[in-house]
């Protein structure tokens, strides 16, 4: 790994450059190597009974009646349905359609979609009694492809300039359709949570989670309970990548729902089937591009029209496809553009949050157009690349004017000269001329160029004023205290490195307080890549302010005098609200200004071997050059980077679910496949840092950046070996074997198959024994 | 039925029915929470242990067939020393390199990896990504692990080295 500082000035201000700096060990890392560490279902509460969830096969149908076996001992068990319910039958989230619980009556929207809960007081009980529900259900007409769909959930249509004089004046004009399918965040711990009740009646879970908040605020809504009663708690978490933003909502209020009703602690531990067939994916896509260009490679136009599938329910997607769509020109300074974007609902299990947000979708399309383009015009993808990508100073689709923080060209440079790409480019071309019929491999080089929005979109992050707290305790402690969760990605570690920097003292001598929201102030979810920018920026902030007073208090340095003050003073404590950045504002009535107060980039080199034969496509080698602001871990931030490269090449090459009659048909792992150790390429990272100057330490965050260009600029290779462009992801062998025939490719990704009744061919008699 | 084994070197007998599964043998009446589940059925590794020096899924195992064998956990790999727990060479390396991020993964990777240590194999890079390739991890994109098996390869080389 590298870490380059762009050569462009960038106001330097402390702490200093990160080169060569001693960083600290992970913080969790001793108890999650040693077997220590607590996940979810490795907590004990004697007496807890099983909780399970009992589902819709439907697609689309009334509710007439849940139905108990009369022969089966009930008593033995609890039952809860909708009717159970104390509060509002609804998931909190952006829109309030969801139900908790589908009820006697009521509209079920997808096949997964839960019904009725039960608790048993151990698992055989359990397993038993689910057998004996039946669903009586009448069925409704579905709606499975997103173009067919009425029912739309969010749209925006935005862009500047005039994109149809422009694309009249253009010498060259490429179109083309895109369209990408869902993915599984398959993180290796399944969706886990534990309810306990509680004896003032209120209730506390314990789960496997990424904003404590959204639960907090679920179960007040769902269970008619205030602040005070509910307490929520992350247990260890075994990664999330946005899978675990909103799901968890649902399962605690189910297993709250259940421990409230027996009385007793109640595990809603979901197996790897469960969570794969019922809880969130990333959102389907359709992407149609026109794009002008002039001869000489200057984009003068782009005209984007957007479709996500949001499956079932609002959930996040309104907040997803304003991501998608402020993203889908990609990072380009384009003078005439024009996104028309919508949302729309589909009788599939609602769509969520994934690593990216919208934006990996919309920008694979970008850059396939970018790349088709180059082919056209007979420029090589680099140059072009270089001709169009924003600057310092660039105007975005929703008017907002670039910072000096812009780092496009420098890892676009980056990735390019470290991957040889030029070089390598003009190799696999005259292989590819050379090669004769019967040639049983062939290599390919592709690049990829991406933007990403640090933090929430627009307002978001102003309307939710967190709070991020730092204290010396009563026992001579200094003590962080946020809400933002330790998934892997190192925010137990960042944020005591951080602090300390800024009171110079031992990192030892920080400590983090636990994810309980009894504790922690909400300093919002830990989403967005958000984490170590704002929440982080927030700790600094509140640092230089503790050290001040203590400084103002004791006349002596803060390192040599805090054990004094606590001593004398007794506790001090810093509550840190977030304040809009100077200068930055967005109308989210007119869609224009700041839409994000950074973005980080991100460049891709990806090469391939394609088989001829199979054409089944090995991924050797992946170049990623991401710009993060500041790298405030040097180990820690390339794991991100690499790990997500990863993501992006299983998005690429094999993660597909495909689905008939709006069930998931894979949904377990034995059939969704993800990367293992030998699919996996070489990954090299280099980490460009263009500080944002905004916040106190420079930082943009990094968890999402790699998303965006891994799948375009693997595409982007197997072109260059094969010579074919494949518009669907993933890039299957079926689909890529179409493009080389120039058939069309099997069923897009991410609709749902029917089986219409008339082509299920009844059982025949077996006359054999004629 | 009795069944007799040892876990990480100690003497363990266990009434569990013939065809309860290893990890729950483990997880739930041992209280060896370590080994994590991930899917139940073979497919990511988690669970992982050694059983007679062997790589197992322990989610595949029944207890009917542990007799006599010696199991050996996450929790067997740490050495407690006089002054607490301490890391072995291989935890040490994963936790310099990078190579546990959310961590629920590290258990049964690192029961492949010493299973890989074990095997004297040269710790190439091709050999090592073998030895994991039945264990699967969405964080880290693999190389970190990568490394820390082989930095714990070569300390371990230095230390035989050594002695």
């Amino acid at each position: 790994m590298t870490i380059e500082t762009p050569a462009r000035a960038i106001p330097a201000r402390s702490p200093a450059p990160t080169r060569g700096v001693a960083v600290p060990l992970r913080r969790e890392g001793p108890a999650k190597l040693t077997g220590t560490a607590l996940y979810t279902d490795d907590l004990v509460f004697p007496g807890a009974w099983y909780g399970a969830t009992i589902r819709s096969t439907d697609a689309h149908a009334t509710l007439l009646g849940i139905d108990l076996d009369p022969g089966f001992p009930w008593d033995r068990v609890v039952v809860v349905t909708a009717d159970d319910i104390p509060g509002k039958n609804v998931v909190a989230s952006i829109a309030a359609d969801q139900p908790i619980l589908v009820p006697v009556g009521g509209e079920i929207r997808h096949q997964a979609e839960p019904v009725a809960l039960i608790a048993a007081p151990d698992r055989d009980t359990l397993r038993e009694a689910k057998r004996r529900v039946t669903l009586r259900t009448q069925p409704l007409p579905p709606v499975y492809d997103p173009l067919e769909s009425e029912i739309v959930f969010a749209h925006y249509d935005l862009g500047r300039g005039d994109v149809d004089a422009a694309l009249a004046t253009a010498d060259v004009v490429v179109e083309g359709t895109y369209r990408v399918g869902h993915q599984e965040q398959l993180y290796i711990e399944n969706n886990a949570m534990i309810a306990l009740p509680r004896d003032d009646g209120g209730i506390t879970v314990h789960g496997s989670l990424q904003c404590p908040y959204y639960v907090h605020r679920a179960l007040i809504a769902g269970m008619a309970l205030d602040d005070a009663h509910v307490q929520v708690v992350q247990a260890e978490t075994g990664g999330g990548f946005g899978g675990k933003e909103e799901y968890p909502s649902m399962i605690a209020l189910h297993a709250a729902l259940l421990a409230r009703r027996t009385g007793k602690p109640v595990r809603m531990i979901y197996d790897r089937h469960e969570d794969l067939s019922a809880t969130t994916k990333r959102h389907p896509a359709v992407i149609r591009h026109r794009t002008g260009l002039t001869r000489d490679g200057r984009i003068i136009a782009q005209d984007i029209d957007l479709v996500l599938d949001g499956g079932a329910y609002t959930t996040l997607t309104p907040v997803v496809l304003s991501r998608a769509t402020i993203h889908a020109g990609g990072p380009y300074d384009v003078a005439n553009v024009r996104i028309r974007s919508r949302a729309v609902m589909t009788n599939t299990p609602p769509n969520g949050a994934f690593r990216g947000f919208g934006a990996p979708q919309s920008e694979f399309a970008a850059e396939m157009q970018v790349n088709r383009a180059a082919e056209r015009l007979g420029i090589s993808p680099l140059e072009l690349r270089r001709r169009n990508v924003y600057r310092a100073g660039g105007t975005t689709p929703t008017q907002q004017v670039l910072g000096v923080d812009v780092a496009g060209l420098d890892v676009l440079e980056r990735a390019a000269e470290a991957s040889g790409f030029e070089r390598t480019r003009e190799q696999t071309a005259s292989a590819r001329a050379a090669r004769r019929p019967g040639a049983r491999t062939a290599r390919g080089i592709g690049l990829a160029l991406a933007w990403h929005g640090a933090g929430f979109t627009g307002s978001g992050e102003e309307k939710m004023g967190s709070v991020a707290s730092l204290e010396i305790t009563g026992d001579g402690e200094i003590r962080i205290l946020t809400a933002s969760t330790e998934m892997g990605q190192g925010t137990k570690t960042i944020f005591p490195q951080l602090v300390a920097a800024e009171l110079e003292i031992a990192y030892e001598d920080v400590v983090m307080a636990p994810q309980d929201t009894s504790f922690v102030p909400d300093s919002g979810p830990t989403v967005a890549s958000r984490t170590a920018m704002v929440v982080g920026g927030l700790l600094v902030h509140a640092a230089r302010r503790l050290r001040a007073e203590v400084e103002g208090r004791t006349g002596r340095p803060f390192g040599l005098s805090w054990r004094d003050d606590a001593r004398e003073h007794g506790p001090t404590r810093i509550d840190e609200q977030f304040l809009p950045y100077p200068g930055r504002h967005f109308d989210d009535d007119t869609y224009t200004g700041d839409a994000y107060p950074s973005f980080g980039w991100a460049a891709a080199v990806a090469e391939v071997e394609v088989d001829l034969d199979t054409a089944e496509v090995a991924v050797l080698r992946v170049v990623a050059a991401d710009d993060v602001g500041r790298v405030i871990h040097p180990v820690l931030c390339e794991g991100q980077v690499e790990g997500g490269t990863l993501q992006a090449v299983g998005y690429a090459t094999i993660e597909e679910i495909k689905l008939l009659d709006g069930r998931y048909l894979n949904d377990r792992l034995q059939t969704y496949l993800i990367p293992t150790s030998l699919d996996a390429p070489r990954l090299e990272t280099i980490l460009v840092e263009a500080r944002f100057e905004d916040a106190p330490h420079g930082a943009k965050g990094v968890g999402e950046l790699p998303m965006d260009v891994g799948a375009p600029a693997v595409v982007a290779a197997i072109h260059d070996a094969v010579g074919a462009w494949i518009h669907d992801l993933p890039a299957t062998p079926e689909r890529i074997l179409a493009a080389i025939a120039g058939i069309e490719p099997p069923g897009p990704p991410g609709v749902s198959a029917v089986s219409s009744r008339s082509d299920v061919v009844p059982p025949q008699p077996t006359s054999d024994a004629a | 039925m009795t069944t007799n084994l040892t876990v990480n070197g100690a003497p363990v007998e266990t009434e569990a029915p013939g065809m309860r599964r290893l990890i729950d043998l483990l997880r739930e009446d041992l209280g060896l929470t370590g080994t994590k589940e991930g899917c139940g059925e073979g497919e990511c590794g988690a669970c992982t242990v050694l059983l007679d020096g062997a790589p197992v899924l322990s989610c595949l195992v029944p207890v009917c067939q542990v007799g006599g064998t010696d199991v050996r956990t996450v929790e067997g790999l740490t050495p407690v020393a006089p002054g607490g727990v301490t890391l072995g060479v291989l935890q040490q390396a994963f936790l310099e390199t990078g190579g546990a991020q959310c961590g629920i993964c590290t258990p049964g990777m690192l029961m492949a990896g010493e299973a890989f240590l074990a095997s004297g194999l040269e710790p190439t890079d091709d050999a090592i990504r073998e030895a994991i390739a039945g264990n699967l991890c969405r964080c880290t994109g693999y190389t970190k692990i990568i490394d820390a098996i082989r930095l714990a390869s070569e300390r371990e080389g230095v230390r035989r080295g050594a002695a």
